[in-house]
């Protein structure tokens, strides 16, 4: 269990700047996910923590020890892959061994005491069964418990996952994610979890940083990150359906947000008249409803354009069109009202939370 | 395929003058690769009396006299097992001390790989000739002229470039994260190297011994150049040094001949997929 310090770190290949500069304090035995679109960075932090690659400057701490010049074996971490990355000519047995025989000299293990330990990470995750069979013999399931018990085995300071589940079939993803939450629980390794899946990251994490082109966005507690996104990139990319982001504009008591109209947010009561600002509003705060509801307080038309069935209802998105042109807001239809696509329906805001962003800046403003 | 739909278009023979053109076809190219070999066969047989004659072009009676001049009475024994130690020595050096330029090329982080890999390939370039003095002097100053020793460096050296590409292919090929596992693991990168990528690329460790291994058993100018006795001859040079001064005994000549292409054929006829899936290799799935 560590501490784990990034300070400034870069990376750079040739001339394109992947990390222009990361700076991250990982509490001791915590679950921290990164999360982020692919080509963000997060995969080259996770090789600069392990130690497979430099940074071009910048300290990487563990505990406060600077650990940025190590070798991999030198900073008693575990990588676990998202292809696993199982030696094929080994057995499962050997794949679990292969940590504690490789340091046998530092730890002194005989072939009895590593044989005890590989029952006992077998036991725990439920491999007992497999344990001379090949990893082309498991399936992906069971190669992930392989895979996780591999970096289990040595206790290692710090664990360092590369989205270790998108390999796994939805099913077998949500109980995984289960089982690592119960993992972690019990052993309390600061983990580092890298992901581009928000879901996952918002699931499974005590705190995440939303990375986008090389850069920490935000750094908080999943309830924080979803309910006070810090800038568009944010409340854009975390949570499904995405935010509606409306361009908006405040009209004397009343804020304009595309064809909606809502009360103007306290925190806007310095805004100058028609002054722009970007409104976020979350698609389960818009209400999609039959058309016979258009004439009524806060109701706007529209029509539908996509379906997205989920559990209590559906996913509609909606294109209202007005006098300054067409909006696409996404709402939320109740279980009992199922539109067609081409459908005329009424949108309905009922006092929303409005989340307010700087239109120049991207930045929240206020606490709002 | 489509054609065999409807045979109606090139009559109802159709698919079969096809089969039969394409039988025919491969018929022709076979015979003119393999013909010197079939009429060294044939030569390797015939009484001395049938060798200068022609008809017949088959003798009417097989003899195994030939052979057994050459197995028997002549230095061609001696000079495979002579190829065989040059050989298999070339191999081993050659890929082992391939697997680490190739390891270092695939894995390791290092500056300017293409222009390595390009002089690598470029040493390859120089015509044996060019090289053949300044070796043979070289040779002569490091006393080791006609040893088995300078004609299996010769070969490990002119091989090398060979291995080097060919492993390297084969290195890059097997997926970089079973390389980080074995570091996070707690390998050095020499570790990784033999515990994990080496037994992992073992089909093409294969494949680039079989080559370099065919390569020295055929090798003529360096054991030519580099030999001067009986013991120290490779095969091929035995067999090309038997001509006497004033006859060429055709016979014995084709039996040496057969036996000394025998082994790489058999070799060759053992591993031909594997070497046809080495050679594509890192072109059609890299």
């Amino acid at each position: 269990m560590a501490e784990v310090k990034l300070e400034h770190l870069s990376k750079r290949f040739g001339t394109t700047s992947v990390l222009p500069g990361v700076t991250l304090t990982i509490r001791e035995g915590e679950l921290f996910a990164i999360v982020g679109p692919s080509g963000c960075g997060k995969s080259t932090l996770l090789h600069l923590l392990a130690g497979l690659d430099r940074p071009t400057s910048g300290r990487i701490l563990f505990d406060g020890v600077d650990v940025t010049g190590l070798e991999p074996r030198e900073r008693d971490i575990a990588l676990v892959f998202q292809s696993y990355a199982l030696y094929p000519h080994m057995s499962v047995r050997e794949n679990l061994a292969f940590p504690l025989r490789v340091a046998q000299r530092q730890n002194g293990l005989d072939r009895r005491q590593i044989e005890g330990e590989v029952r006992r990470v077998s036991g725990f995750l439920g491999l007992d069964a497999l344990l001379d069979r090949r990893p082309r013999e498991l399936s992906g399931g069971q190669r992930q418990r392989v895979a996780l018990g591999r970096a289990l085995i040595r206790k290692p300071r710090v664990f360092l996952m590369d989205e270790p589940l998108s390999n796994l079939d939805a099913q077998l993803r949500a109980s995984m994610r289960a089982e690592l939450r119960r993992l972690h629980e019990e052993l309390k390794i600061t983990t580092v979890y890298v992901t581009h899946d928000q879901t996952e990251a918002l699931t499974l994490a005590d705190r995440l940083a939303v990375l986008d082109r090389g850069e920490v966005q935000q750094v908080d507690h999943p309830h924080e990150i979803y309910q006070r996104p810090a800038n568009l990139f944010v409340a854009g990319f975390m949570g499904y359906p995405p935010m509606n982001l409306l361009e908006a504009q405040v009209e004397g008591g009343l804020l304009r947000a595309g064809p909606l109209r809502l009360t103007r947010p306290s925190v806007l009561s310095e805004f100058r008249h028609n002054q722009m600002v970007m409104a976020g509003i979350r698609p389960e705060a818009i209400f999609v409803e039959p058309a016979e509801k258009i004439g009524d307080e806060g109701a706007v038309a529209g029509a539908v354009r996509l379906i997205e069935p989920s559990g209590s209802g559906a996913w509609v998105t909606v294109d209202c069109r007005d006098t300054h042109g067409v909006t696409t807001i996404i709402g939320m239809a109740p279980a009992w009202f199922v539109p067609r696509i081409g459908d005329s329906v009424a949108v309905v805001a009922r006092r929303p939370t409005v989340h307010l962003f700087d239109p120049a800046t991207g930045r929240r403003i206020g606490s709002a | 395929m489509c054609d065999m739909e409807k045979p109606g278009r090139l009559g109802g023979f159709g698919p079969f003058r096809r089969a039969g053109l394409r039988f025919c076809i491969l018929l022709a190219v076979g015979l003119f690769c393999l013909g010197p070999v079939l009429w060294q066969a044939v030569t390797s047989v015939k009484p001395d009396v049938d060798l200068v004659r022609l008809p017949p072009i088959l003798p009417e009676r097989a003899t195994g006299l030939h052979y057994e001049r050459v197995l028997l009475e002549s230095p061609l024994v001696q000079s495979l097992v002579n190829s065989m130690v040059v050989a298999a020595s070339a191999t081993a050096v050659s890929i082992i001390v391939g697997s680490f330029c190739a390891f270092a090329l695939a894995r390791l982080p290092m500056a300017g790989k293409p222009v390595i890999l390009g002089f690598v390939l470029a040493t390859s370039m120089f015509p044996p000739i060019a090289v053949i003095s300044p070796l043979y002097l070289l040779m002569r100053e490091l006393g080791l002229r006609d040893t088995l020793v300078a004609v299996g460096l010769t070969h490990a050296v002119y091989a090398l470039p060979l291995a080097v590409w060919l492993l390297t292919s084969f290195f890059r090929q097997l997926p970089s994260e079973l390389y980080y596992a074995a570091r996070v693991d707690g390998c050095t990168p020499l570790r990784a190297l033999v515990t994990v990528i080496l037994p992992l690329a073992r089909p093409g460790l294969a494949v680039a011994a079989l080559l370099v291994f065919i390569f020295s058993w055929n090798e003529f100018m360096f054991a030519l150049t580099l030999t001067a006795s009986d013991s120290t001859r490779t095969a091929p040079v035995a067999v090309a040094l038997f001509p006497g001064l004033y006859e060429i005994p055709w016979g014995d000549l084709a039996a040496a001949s057969l036996v000394v292409t025998l082994p790489v054929a058999g070799l060759a006829a053992l591993f031909q997929r594997h070497i046809m899936t080495g050679l594509t290799a890192g072109s059609v799935k890299g």
